[in-house]
């Protein structure tokens, strides 16, 4: 699905990476102000390793498969 | 202030405003695949079956995607909530072997007929009254069910988020048309494809920190025999009676029952997950896109029963079921949203919002196409105008689109009206699938079957199944017979309904084939085993072969049972 056009998975790499960076810039906004009623296992800051996690997949594939470049 | 109104004050979770970001930022991103999509659905081709140019990842993604909805998602983890690691069959036995049987068996007469759907194939195999039967009940079945997809989904918006259920129908049924409307069967595979990577990335965090938070998988097992029973974490040695396991089963009706025909019937002949494959761009990819399916449908337990089980481990409250929630309380179908609240904080639950709406969507989405393709192709083209040029069933294709939407809204307001209409439409779509399967199969498998024989045994089959279901709406007792015991729950019910319906169909199709004329072997020529040359997919080294792939997953299939005995 890429060659003819934007390929599936540059589509896919941007809703990765919209999304991590919000759920990441959430998780650091969280940390520095801790909220008075937390989730359960809150001190793991789940928020942030994982939306770090999908922003880096996310980038990974917008490089991957971004119009133009042939993969 | 009128935005307000929409939310009302009870709701499960609350959602920050990086949530309502992430919310809104999915909508105008299936929105713009869909209008950047439209100048590739020009033909019937490329509207109706996506340009048969889909890859092995993008057709086997999306064909499992077309299965995994928010009403799988929810339903299925309120099921391992209240029936334990039992429900977890669904998605192993009862579809792995299935899925396989389709990319080796089947795949190839789908693939090699060139049929645009299933009716289409009946339509080459039995002739025209067997395709118009299975095309129209299809057609009426697949449009209700989206109005049922649309109609839950408005109903858990409104219990967890507290949405207006008009706001959440027509904002979902408005996006859904224009994007289908715009980029036909490619655009509904591209959200597919889409809403898998979503819902992963929604709900794989909740398995992970209830995980963590139980001290592993030993301790969850320990946490939950001290709740429930041992019973519930275990998949095989409870089915030895009906009466020594939560969901009051036989191993019999698990495995002949859902394994042997429903999930069969399902996966091989539910033109709604057929299509994707059939949109595959070489034989090849159309056999390796059901591997890679059930490749990740093994998966999906992880994030789907583990959080079920995990509530009954870790949830201060005690679920019950739909008909017995108290004020305050919750249903056996909250269980994955209130992980969801238990554990994700801002950001995080609007992913997984985010992930349950594209799963709602995504299937509506999924049924209005396929609901588009046999309507134009089996009813439209085949009964009603049969020449006109390919433009004017492309045009006739995004119109159906829209029409099929409305339908469905109608339903969906159908269903508010009358709650009970809901559970009639899902038992009346599982009345043909167990009979089509046995169409089918003796269609693809069995030469002598006759164009007759196919028609009666699928008409038998069906009416068959709706008078066991209606015979046990009338008298519940009559439990005992069709399901075998009087303590079958619903699920079994189904299970054995299934069987006997299939039972009935192929007797009768076996019997009116020796009573009338069999086609030529010409005729048959590429539609029954045996008279069919199935090409090979090429020199291959065995790790590129179909069948290498299927061999890798059926032994993990087997290793997973057996570690979970």
């Amino acid at each position: 699905m890429h060659g003819s056009g934007i390929s599936i998975w540059f589509f896919i790499g941007l809703s990765l990476l919209v999304n991590g960076v919000l759920i990441a810039g959430a998780g650091i906004w969280e940390w520095a102000h801790p909220p008075l009623n937390p989730v359960v296992l809150f001190h793991l800051h789940a928020n942030l390793w994982w939306g770090v996690v999908l922003a880096a997949f996310g980038a990974l594939y917008c490089y991957k498969f971004v119009p133009g470049r042939e993969s | 202030m009128a935005a307000m109104a929409l939310f009302q004050a009870t709701r499960l979770v609350h959602l920050s405003p990086v949530d309502v970001v992430i919310i809104a930022f999915y909508f105008a991103l299936v929105l713009a695949i869909g209008f950047y999509l439209k100048s590739r659905a020009n033909t019937s081709e490329d509207f109706f079956m996506a340009g048969r140019e889909m890859t092995a990842w993008v057709a086997g993604l999306s064909f499992l995607s077309a299965n995994l909805g928010a009403l799988e998602l929810m339903g299925w983890a309120g099921s391992a909530y209240q029936y334990g690691i039992l429900a977890t069959h669904w998605y192993w036995i009862g579809a792995i072997p299935a899925m396989l049987f389709l990319a080796l068996i089947m795949m190839p007469f789908y693939y090699i007929s060139k049929t645009h759907s299933v009716p289409g194939y009946l339509k080459l195999r039995f002739g025209e009254s067997s395709r118009a039967l299975s095309a129209i009940s299809f057609a009426f079945m697949t449009v209700l069910m989206s109005g049922v997809n649309m109609f839950a989904m408005a109903k858990v918006m409104q219990i967890v988020l507290g949405w207006d259920i008009n706001f959440s129908i027509w904002v979902s049924s408005l996006t859904v048309a224009v994007y289908v409307a715009l980029g036909g069967l490619r655009s509904a595979i591209f959200n597919e494809v889409l809403q898998f990577f979503l819902i992963w990335a929604g709900a794989l965090l909740i398995p992970i920190l209830g995980l963590y938070e139980t001290g592993g998988w030993g301790n969850l097992k320990v946490l939950i025999t001290q709740r429930a029973s041992a019973q519930y974490v275990h998949l095989w040695s409870g089915l030895g009676s009906f009466t020594t396991n939560p969901m009051g089963i036989h191993w019999t009706g698990i495995v002949f029952g859902l394994g042997a025909i429903i999930s069969m019937g399902y996966w091989t002949t539910d033109f709604l997950v057929v299509q994707r494959v059939l949109t595959a761009k070489d034989l090849r990819s159309a056999e390796i896109a059901p591997i890679i399916g059930a490749g990740f449908k093994m998966l999906v337990p992880f994030i789907v029963i583990l959080p079920g089980l995990l509530g009954l481990a870790v949830l201060p409250v005690k679920l019950t079921a739909e008909s017995a929630v108290t004020a305050g309380g919750h249903s056996y179908n909250d269980v994955l949203p209130l992980m969801l609240a238990r554990y994700c904080g801002p950001g995080l639950l609007g992913l997984g919002i985010t992930a349950l709406i594209a799963g709602f969507m995504s299937g509506m989405a999924g049924n209005v196409s396929a609901f588009t393709t046999v309507w134009t192709y089996d009813i439209y083209r085949a009964l009603i105008k049969k020449d006109a040029p390919d433009h004017h069933y492309v045009n006739m294709g995004r119109w159906t689109t829209v029409i099929g939407v409305l339908i469905s809204v109608g339903t969906a307001y159908l269903v508010m009206q009358f709650a009970s209409i809901m559970d009639y439409v899902q038992a009346l779509f599982s009345f043909f699938i167990a009979p089509l399967f046995g169409t089918v199969i003796l269609g693809m498998l069995w030469k002598r079957a006759t164009g007759p024989a196919g028609f009666w045994g699928l008409l038998c089959g069906t009416l068959s199944s709706i008078s066991m279901w209606a015979w046990v709406k009338v008298d519940p007792s009559a439990l005992r017979y069709v399901a075998l015991s009087p303590n079958a729950k619903a699920l079994a019910q189904d299970m054995y309904q299934a069987l006997w319906s299939f039972l009935v169909c192929v007797t009768v199709t076996v019997a009116v084939s020796f009573a009338t004329k069999p086609k030529s072997a010409a005729e048959l020529t590429g539609l029954v085993y045996g008279l069919t040359e199935v090409p090979s997919v090429g020199d291959l080294p065995l790790y590129k072969k179909p069948i290498f792939w299927a061999a890798v997953v059926i032994v993990v299939l087997v290793i997973l049972n057996v570690l979970l005995w």
